[in-house]
């Protein structure tokens, strides 16, 4: 061990921990994706809602099956009852992150939430 | 020689970048077998022998055998004119610039490991600017930055280590080609 720390030159260290550093600011810098900030509610591609994500509220939507309920809390959103028969979108829970998207697709309606930032969206990656 | 037959002058100086390229190529090839968790992340072991080159040789043959070492070694795994290929090359480019500035570090305070860990993250740069630029047009490219820059780090001191401790293991110039 002794002989392979013989081979770094003091100047090696300070690239070492100036490498270090750069890795551990660009994991807050580029992982943070950007908090959602709307939840932006469609019904057969239209916009019939679009709220901010400061405070609880339920908003129902009446699509072709029924009525979808979605759930806004500060800083997240969820589709909390849909009528279609599989229900995927209210399996997915709680949307967070900014471009995450709830599809409820027997009723034609779709959660989305929208923020400063571009990033991955649900279908995406 | 019939007098219709072209001479080629191979100086000292192209064989010895010959072989050095020829050690780079098989570590480049080698190192393809290895399975890696993530596409695009390598060890770079080639750079080993590109570091071993500047510092004995200069950075012109350093250059040399980098880039010959991204061509042949391209050509033999099969990625040549594919976007590995050129991921590859512009990474080897971009990190021929850092080592050209990095070899001007004063030597008693900056060494190989230094060398090594700035031709890394100038790599990395390099390709995830290209791949920004040319083969997914999209800022999501840079949600990889982070995990790339972190093996960058592990891999640049790995790789100046080796290349620091082949040197010191063998002064000669002509020793430092034998395997193992």
């Amino acid at each position: 061990m002794s002989g392979w720390l013989a081979l770094v030159r003091p100047g090696d260290w300070l690239t070492v921990a100036l490498g270090a550093l750069a890795v551990a600011l660009a994991f807050p810098l580029l992982w943070r994706g950007g908090p959602a900030e709307r939840a932006v509610i469609r019904l057969d591609g239209r916009v019939v809602a679009e709220y901010p994500l400061d405070a609880a509220r339920r908003f129902e939507v009446a699509g072709p099956l029924g009525k979808t309920v979605i759930e806004i809390q500060p800083g997240r959103a969820r589709v909390a009852a849909d009528p279609g028969p599989r229900q995927y979108c209210v399996k997915q829970g709680w949307l967070t992150r900014t471009n995450a998207i709830a599809i409820c697709a027997p009723n034609h309606v779709s959660l989305f939430l929208s923020g400063r930032q571009a990033g991955y969206d649900t279908l995406n990656y | 020689m019939g007098e219709s037959s072209l001479e080629l002058r191979v100086t000292p100086a192209d064989r010895r970048i010959a072989r050095y390229a020829a050690a780079a190529i098989a570590l480049t090839v080698a190192e393809a077998a290895i399975p890696s968790p993530l596409p695009g992340v390598k060890p770079g072991l080639a750079n080993i022998v590109v570091l071993i080159v500047l510092a004995r040789h200069g950075w012109r043959e350093a250059a040399w055998v980098s880039l010959l070492r991204v061509l042949a070694g391209s050509l033999l795994v099969g990625q040549f004119l594919a976007p590995g290929f050129f991921l590859s090359l512009t990474g080897a480019l971009t990190s021929l610039v850092a080592l050209a500035l990095a070899a001007r570090l004063p030597a008693r305070w900056f060494g190989p490991v230094s060398q090594s860990i700035l031709a890394a993250f100038a790599h990395v740069g390099g390709q995830v600017l290209l791949a920004r630029a040319w083969l997914v047009p999209h800022d999501g490219v840079f949600y990889l930055v982070p995990v790339f820059a972190l093996f960058a780090l592990v891999f640049g001191i790995v790789n100046g280590l080796a290349a620091a401790r082949l040197m010191s293991a063998a002064p000669a110039p002509s020793a430092a080609m034998r395997p193992g």
